[in-house]
């Protein structure tokens, strides 16, 4: 059985301890495609998340029927699901988004992360905590698209969600918006947040010493 | 960008260098950089990945075309796409561990991997997107999937020199891995306008 975890624990591990794109690295390719402008980064995150917390959901229902040989397959198609629903959804409500995804799109079936929630975590967990967890799994990653499309934006085109901040002066360097610029920064902001981290470990690492 | 506009050779250029599948398309970027720490094992898992794309343009082409379409149902595209990517990668290694043993030792732990490969997913519904025929959507999955392979082997290179490399210790793993493919996109970069 699992540890017992309040909800709130849940919900910010998703988003800090194990934040699916700068902690586990999963989920790369949307990560590097849409993150062009701030606004794509964030669609992109939130309707993974909606298909996160959907398939979450019905996965953790059905845990106790779901025969364990063909589980792999029966996740693909409840998560197929919740993904075709918001694909529909999107190119009737929100066409530009809708073209500016792409194939991305359709393609959050494969996102590693969701069937890996669905594998790790709600195949093995209640409902509510499931829903929980796919919300904070879902939130961490849209945060993540939107720090990675805000700097490529900001880099490449002088705006965050289309103001301009960096005034007429600034040349914006166009490498950032296209694929290369997604690797690099992407890499940077990974390298980055691995320092912060190892160095509050080692700080901590100095406390326990000092204390002791 | 018609097979029958720009000839066999360039449809070949434009799928392996302009429109690379890691570099210019984003597709199959967690294989690339999970399975790229050695030579031999990125050989083997871009060699199970072409096989794969191949089959799978082929039988997803045929489906979309006389089962889908014809039922009107093609807003179940998705759904029926993964499925039969699923089935397929299971059959090809119950087949391989059979009749081709020696190959199914070489790609083994690969194949199961696939199936989560968005490029795989992703040559399905781009061949789709684009209106290819049959010949087309048969080449582009496995000239995509030569793209990938190039890209996959060029980085298990320079990660297996860069084993003995003095990284600093927050870089090390996975953002090095990021910052090398993007100077490797850089160069991509330049073979874009190659195709017209």
């Amino acid at each position: 059985m699992p540890k017992k975890i309040s909800l709130r624990g849940t919900f910010v591990n998703g988003i800090l301890a194990e934040n699916p794109t700068f902690r586990l690295v999963l989920g790369t390719c949307p990560t590097i495609a849409v993150t062009t402008s701030a606004i794509n980064g964030v669609g992109m995150g939130l309707a993974a998340t909606f298909v996160l917390i959907g398939s979450n959901v019905v996965i953790s229902m059905l845990r106790n029927f779901i025969p364990n040989k063909v589980r792999i397959p029966a996740f693909v198609v409840v998560i197929c699901t919740f993904v075709t629903m918001i694909q529909l959804f999107m190119q009737a409500f929100m066409p530009s988004l809708y073209d500016a995804l792409g194939i991305f799109l359709p393609l959050i079936v494969v996102n590693c992360i969701i069937l890996a929630r669905a594998e790790a975590y709600a195949s093995k967990n209640p409902v509510l905590a499931s829903a929980v967890d796919g919300l904070g799994m879902g939130f961490g990653f849209t945060l993540a698209m939107l720090l990675m499309g805000s700097v490529r934006e900001l880099l490449g085109n002088g705006s965050i969600f289309g103001l301009n901040l960096l005034g007429a002066s600034f040349e914006p360097a166009l490498l950032f918006i296209l694929a290369p610029g997604g690797f690099l920064i992407y890499g940077l902001l990974l390298g980055i947040i691995n320092g912060l981290g190892n160095r509050r470990k080692h700080n901590k690492a100095i406390k326990e010493v000092k204390a002791a | 960008m018609r097979l029958s506009d720009i000839g066999i050779f360039l449809f070949f250029v434009n799928c392996v260098f302009t429109n690379n599948f890691i570099f210019s398309r984003f597709l199959g970027n967690c294989p690339y950089l999970g399975v790229s720490n050695k030579l031999e094992t990125a050989t083997g898992m871009g060699a199970a990945v072409t096989f794969v794309m191949g089959i799978a343009s082929l039988f997803t082409y045929l489906s979309y075309s006389y089962i889908l379409v014809p039922l009107n149902l093609q807003y179940l595209n998705t759904i029926a796409f993964i499925l039969i990517i699923a089935a397929l990668v299971q059959f090809v290694e119950m087949f391989m561990k059979k009749s081709l043993p020696a190959l199914y030792s070489a790609l083994g732990i690969y194949l199961p991997l696939i199936t989560t490969n968005c490029a795989v997913l992703g040559v399905a519904l781009l061949n789709m997107n684009s209106g290819y025929n049959l010949l087309e959507s048969v080449l582009s999955g496995v000239f995509g999937a030569l793209g990938f392979l190039l890209a996959i082997v060029l980085m298990a290179g320079v990660r297996e020199r860069l084993e003995s490399s003095d990284i600093p210790k927050a870089f090390k793993g996975f953002p090095i891995s990021l910052i090398i493919a993007g100077l490797m996109s850089v160069a991509f970069l330049g073979f874009s306008g190659l195709v017209k």
